[in-house]
């Protein structure tokens, strides 16, 4: 019994990352930032707005939130989509109350599904980023390119055309890329994208077609990874985001200014026994020394005041 | 395959000799951060996969990654602030990759040992010589990035063969004497340090290192809470801390940069620490500084007594160590 010895053999032993996507930069060493009026703290609330198809082809997996149950799978489906009619309200409502500014990241389906819904989201003036075609159109490795490169195409420009905005960000399906993706990004107009959950600050991600930023936006707060992963309590959810938000403030106090980014989803924080947890972290964290923008905004205080 | 691994005898957790740490401390508490690198794109081991998705796992790779950019600094911080040496659980290509944590570390005269090269790379399938090549490598790493004999081993991502206590125990005489290769923190069968068979017979130890208190374990595996895993560190210390009446006891908490040193997880974690080193009758210190004190003051009476305990229960009782 053996492995082949190219299981003992180690290419890319040395100093740095073993690829070439962003250099290896710890946060600490980075030039210290200040949000715009001195704030210590940039609140990026980030809203995704997801169509997840009955008839789930689940290639190459099947997405976490997605159908689980035989076809059809009305359970699941309608479940999701209560957050399109339903849930996404009560966060609008959540948000003017606390006057927080939201940043939505639209599955270009959806746009096309729902005008209703894609002219209340426009009319608010508030940004739109692409999260691609819809919950069932991964992006992943060993997708052939051609195809690949259509459905960024597609989701992009559809999405530009339906919003009238001139879309810059990024958020793939599930938060899963093939090898190709940043360079189909960067190729399409995209600025920044926000799924590498490497850092708490923007950095740079280089692709053959022009860099990316990469957005810091925390799986580990996701309010679906918390309740519908890891089954905590709404309750536990309002207390994570409040010992987050003091560590972060904290930090930010030695370390230069800081991003508490939440995601949430209308078709988990938007139900009856819910929307109070979002509510109590959104009174908390908006009496705060906060700076609550879109992400554009957020990245574009950040690149005014560094180079790397 | 064994339905037993024979590294340990059986040896009920009341009536041994009683344990008492430098000092006189009754407890003895130390933290051991993993710090490790994940490779991206890996090559294939037969039996575990390293990624769940296909090449590039964007999420797997990305939040490990988030325990040396950024995680790491958080914790050391916090274990300064209570006067913590880690007890680094290394994967020790990352002296390679960022040398610039172990020149911190090295600084604070933490500890370093060996936990594989990668944490990408199993040794499951690796013949004897190829696990002993990983081994010796890993730890000659160790000692050239900074200057220390490697004394204590996990094996990366728990991965094990049959024979990787006696690999490590081994190669640990062989490179450094009886300063090499000591004690191991694979085994998770007592609060207490015990005697391990190995096949060269070497005095060797296996110290606690808490499967339960670990942080991955924690929030990925029991998916628990971070103010809940909080109480259960001070829970876990308050139990150990009252039975070291009778003999010395040893808390550890395994960790993660890319877990506990998450914005939302800092502060339970904290007020932990906090309330840990509060207590006077704790000796902090390292893993190998527990293993030391161990060997050189309670190995042979530990093993003595277990012998006399297992010989009066007649020769049922003594067949699992025997090698």
């Amino acid at each position: 019994m053996a492995l082949d010895k190219s299981y003992l053999e180690y290419s890319h032993r040395s100093h740095g990352m073993d690829h070439d996507r962003y250099d290896w930069s710890m946060l600490t060493d980075r030039p210290k930032i200040t949000w715009p009026d001195g704030k210590k703290l940039a609140l990026w609330v980030n809203v995704p707005l997801q169509f997840f198809p009955l008839d789930q082809k689940g290639e190459p997996f099947k997405i976490q939130g997605g159908m689980t149950m035989p076809y059809p799978d009305l359970r699941h489906f309608s479940l999701r989509d209560y957050g399109n009619r339903v849930g996404i309200f009560r966060f609008l409502k959540a948000f003017d109350k606390y006057g927080v500014t939201p940043t939505f990241a639209m599955n270009t389906q959806l746009a096309k599904r729902n005008p209703y819904l894609l002219n209340t989201i426009t009319e608010r003036g508030n940004e739109v980023m692409c999260h691609g075609m819809h919950m069932d159109a991964l992006h992943y490795g060993g997708q052939d390119k051609q195809l690949e490169t259509q459905l960024v195409q597609d989701s992009v420009n559809q999405l530009r055309e339906l919003t009238e905005q001139n879309i810059t960000g990024w958020l793939s399906p599930g938060r899963n890329e093939s090898e190709n993706t940043p360079e189909l990004l960067a190729a399409n107009g995209i600025e920044y994208f926000c799924d590498w959950v490497n850092d708490d600050m923007p950095y740079r991600f280089k692709t053959n077609k022009g860099n990316l930023w990469a957005m810091p936006l925390s799986n580990e707060l996701d309010d679906a990874f918390i309740m519908l992963n890891n089954l905590h309590s709404e309750d536990s959810y309002a207390e994570q985001m409040i010992d987050a938000c003091d560590f972060l403030l904290k930090e930010a106090n030695h370390s230069g200014g800081r991003i508490l980014s939440l995601n949430i989803h209308p078709w988990m924080l938007g139900q009856p026994h819910r929307i109070g947890a979002l509510e109590q972290v959104l009174e908390y964290v908006m009496s705060q020394d906060v700076y609550s923008a879109s992400a554009s905004d957020i990245l574009q205080a950040f690149t005014s005041q560094t180079t790397t | 395959m064994k339905s037993d691994p024979g590294f340990y005898d059986y040896w009920p957790y009341e009536n041994r000799p009683k344990i008492r740490w430098p000092g006189g401390k009754k407890m003895a508490f130390w933290v051991a951060p993993n710090i490790e690198f994940y490779e991206l794109n890996p090559p294939a081991n037969p039996s575990r996969k390293a990624w769940p998705q296909p090449y590039p796992a964007t999420q797997g790779y990305s939040i490990r990654d988030y325990g040396n950019r950024v995680g790491h600094q958080r914790q050391m911080d916090l274990l300064d602030k209570y006067g913590i040496r880690g007890s680094i659980s290394l994967s020790t290509a990352l002296c390679d990759h960022h040398p610039e944590i172990i020149q911190m570390c090295k600084e604070r005269n933490w500890e370093f040992f060996s936990h594989g090269i990668y944490n990408t790379r199993y040794t499951y399938g690796m013949s004897e010589q190829q696990e002993r090549d990983m081994i010796k490598d890993s730890m000659e790493t160790i000692y050239q990035h900074t200057g220390q004999k490697c004394a204590g081993y996990l094996a990366p991502a728990l991965s094990h063969s049959e024979l990787t206590l006696d690999l490590f125990a081994e190669v640990g005489t062989e490179l450094f004497g009886n300063e090499g290769g000591i004690y191991t923190c694979d085994l998770f069968h007592d609060d207490q340090p015990t005697p391990i068979h190995t096949r060269s017979n070497k005095p060797f130890v296996s110290i606690p290192y808490s499967l339960e208190m670990n942080d991955t374990i924690a929030f990925v595996v029991n998916k628990i809470e971070p103010r809940r895993y909080g109480n259960m560190l001070k829970k876990n210390f308050d139990r150990l801390y009252a039975e070291a009446d009778e003999s010395g006891t040893i808390m550890c908490i395994p960790t993660h940069n890319y877990q506990v040193s998450c914005p939302h997880r800092m502060k339970a974690f904290e007020e932990a620490l906090d309330y840990i080193t509060s207590h006077d009758d704790v000796w902090v210190a390292t893993g190998k500084e527990i293993a030391d004190h161990y060997l050189e003051h309670y190995y042979e009476q530990a093993k003595t007594d277990i012998a006399q305990k297992n010989a009066a229960l007649g020769p049922a009782a003594t067949h699992k160590g025997a090698k």
